[in-house]
């Protein structure tokens, strides 16, 4: 479904990734593990459009998409939930939820899915005249995640869903994005929190410093002794 | 009982309160309590909403920080006047109300497309810059008559052609925030990010707001040109920028009514102090140094005026008198 070949990027001087090649397929999870800095963010942030590439093709379906703008990219089904949750903090759980259907207009269908999300998190629902602001940070989490499924996206991109999250919201959080999964959409799934990103991924790439250096099922790579050692603190 | 019935229909609801408005300003004028000196300050303030309310479109709702108003309401005023010199009569009113707004916006395209691309405050400089030059460019040409400004200019402005203007211009504003592209403008304030990643085109809806603001400052200019009889390139200098800016902080950023009430309250404040010309600016400077003290987010907020707003007012008033007549009777 996704296929990125050698992709380069750089922050002025700085080459941030160094020509990392990676493959999604329909149906997975695929997780990008490693540690602060490695270049996991950017390598997402480049993915959906919001950072350019300065060489390398990342391929859609087998369409090279490397040229396209951030809302191209989303019209063609691809959907991101941003590092740090980035919920529109001065609007309701509601006017979030539409902002995230913002380029359909199947107002049928925009309704059914506002009506799965809220199914998905019945939190949401009854905090829908909420303004964002005001929810919790597990809250926010499931709000920018309902707000990305919003656009009925073929391939969720998520950003350290876990991030600054009590561990047993971290379970939650990570059961609901196997359950997205179940229900057909393909994800790829950003984590520092390499255990439970394991746990759950049908395969995953470990980075270091702006470069793809292990890669395996979540199985393997969480057996693997390395990665013990620098990421699962065994 | 019939005016029950009225009070209840949406349609009054909405707009009762301005029609009401128009029409006790319209006796009081035709009865002759206010008089010259009156009107021109309240021709003074509905200008002053038209630009307070449309700077908050640029800064309070899209986020984007425009220190350039001025140079938008010099360019509608100018074009204006020059049409109104030429061509007679309402034809040459409307005809300039119309020259200004479109001058206006089409500078606002050509100095908002490259800078809106840039994330930060790159816009705030390059709009001073452009105010700037705009104005130069006035103090130096011939059409405008250099430092001396175009003079003898005719008088159209009414209460009725202000008020049209003015209401006209808060409803177009208002209705834009309401529609999916302001709702879209809004959420590039919220977080610019964000917007991008759901698919929202971010320096498309920043140029669109920033046309629409300059476009709505250029009739605000126009309107100037066609009360008074003088414009000059220094009326339109940095220091109205602040004024408008000013106006739009002290009444909340993010607030349609707040630009509303804020250029009314400044506009009537000023006209009060207007008698004591050497404190005038000092005691103006204190009392706004009080209300950011007091009030940081300006006197609305983010919020809308509502009765609602008021009804919950005078409740919690109506609470604070009961707690005291208890404590009175302990």
């Amino acid at each position: 479904m996704l296929e990125i070949k050698d992709l380069n990027v750089h922050f002025g001087v700085i080459h941030a990734l160094k020509g990392i090649s990676l493959t999604v397929n329909n149906g997975e999870i695929v997780t990008l593990i490693g540690a602060n800095g490695a270049g996991k963010t950017t390598t997402l942030r480049t993915i959906s459009g919001l950072k350019k590439a300065t060489s390398g093709q990342i391929l859609l379906d087998g369409n090279d998409i490397t040229a396209l703008s951030a809302q191209d990219r989303v019209k063609m089904g691809m959907s991101q939930v941003p590092e740090g949750r980035r919920v529109f903090t001065d609007m309701t759980v509601l006017e979030n939820l539409e902002l995230g259907a913002y380029l359909r207009r199947d107002r049928a269908g925009i309704k059914q899915d506002l009506e799965m999300v809220y199914d998905r998190f019945p939190r949401l629902a009854d905090r829908r005249r909420q303004i964002a602001g005001t929810l919790s940070g597990g809250e926010q989490q499931m709000l920018a995640m309902g707000r990305a499924l919003m656009s009925r996206p073929k391939i969720l991109f998520l950003d350290e869903p876990s991030m600054g999250l009590a561990p047993l919201l971290v379970a939650e959080i990570f059961d609901i994005i196997k359950e997205i999964n179940k229900s057909g959409t393909t994800i790829l799934l950003v984590e520092q929190n390499a255990s439970m990103a394991l746990q759950i991924a049908n395969r995953a790439y470990v980075m270091e410093t702006g470069s793809i250096v292990l890669s395996g099922t979540g199985e393997e790579l969480a057996q693997s002794d390395d990665i013990k050692k620098a990421y699962l603190g065994g | 009982m019939k005016v029950k019935n009225l009070m209840e229909k949406p349609a009054f609801r909405k707009f009762g309160g301005i029609i009401v408005l128009y029409a006790v300003v319209q006796l009081l004028i035709s009865v002759g309590i206010l008089n010259d000196y009156y009107f021109a300050t309240i021709v003074t303030i509905g200008i002053n909403v038209i630009l307070a309310v449309s700077l908050n479109l640029i800064t309070g709702f899209t986020g984007q920080f425009s220190l350039g108003h001025a140079g938008f309401m010099s360019i509608g005023a100018y074009f204006c006047a020059i049409v109104t010199l030429r061509v007679p009569g309402i034809p040459g009113f409307l005809l300039g109300m119309l020259a200004g707004g479109a001058a206006a916006a089409v500078v606002g395209l050509l100095v908002g497309l490259p800078t809106l691309r840039l994330k930060g405050d790159y816009l705030a400089i390059a709009t001073l810059g452009m105010a700037e030059i705009i104005r130069i460019v006035f103090q130096n040409i011939e059409i405008t008559n250099g430092a001396a400004g175009l003079s003898n200019l005719p008088k159209f402005v009414n209460w009725s052609w202000l008020f049209l203007f003015v209401a006209g211009i808060t409803v177009l504003i208002v209705n834009f925030l309401h529609s999916s592209i302001g709702r879209a403008c809004i959420s590039i304030r919220e977080d610019e990010i964000a917007a991008e990643s759901m698919g929202i085109n971010i320096t498309r809806y920043k140029v669109t707001s920033f046309i629409i603001g300059a476009f709505c400052a250029g009739i605000a200019g126009a309107l100037y040109a066609t009360y008074f009889p003088i414009i000059k390139p220094d009326t339109f200098g940095f220091a109205k920028s602040v004024d408008i800016l000013v106006i739009v902080v002290f009444g909340g950023l993010g607030s349609i009514t707040g630009s509303i009430v804020g250029a009314v309250v400044l506009g009537l404040i000023s006209m009060l102090l207007a008698s004591w010309t050497d404190l005038r600016m000092v005691i103006y400077a204190i009392l706004l140094i009080v209300i950011m003290i007091f009030r940081p987010q300006g006197l609305m907020g983010s919020r809308e005026f509502s009765l609602a707003m008021l009804k919950r007012a005078g409740e919690q008033l109506n609470g604070l008198f009961h707690k005291k007549s208890k404590k009175e009777e302990n």
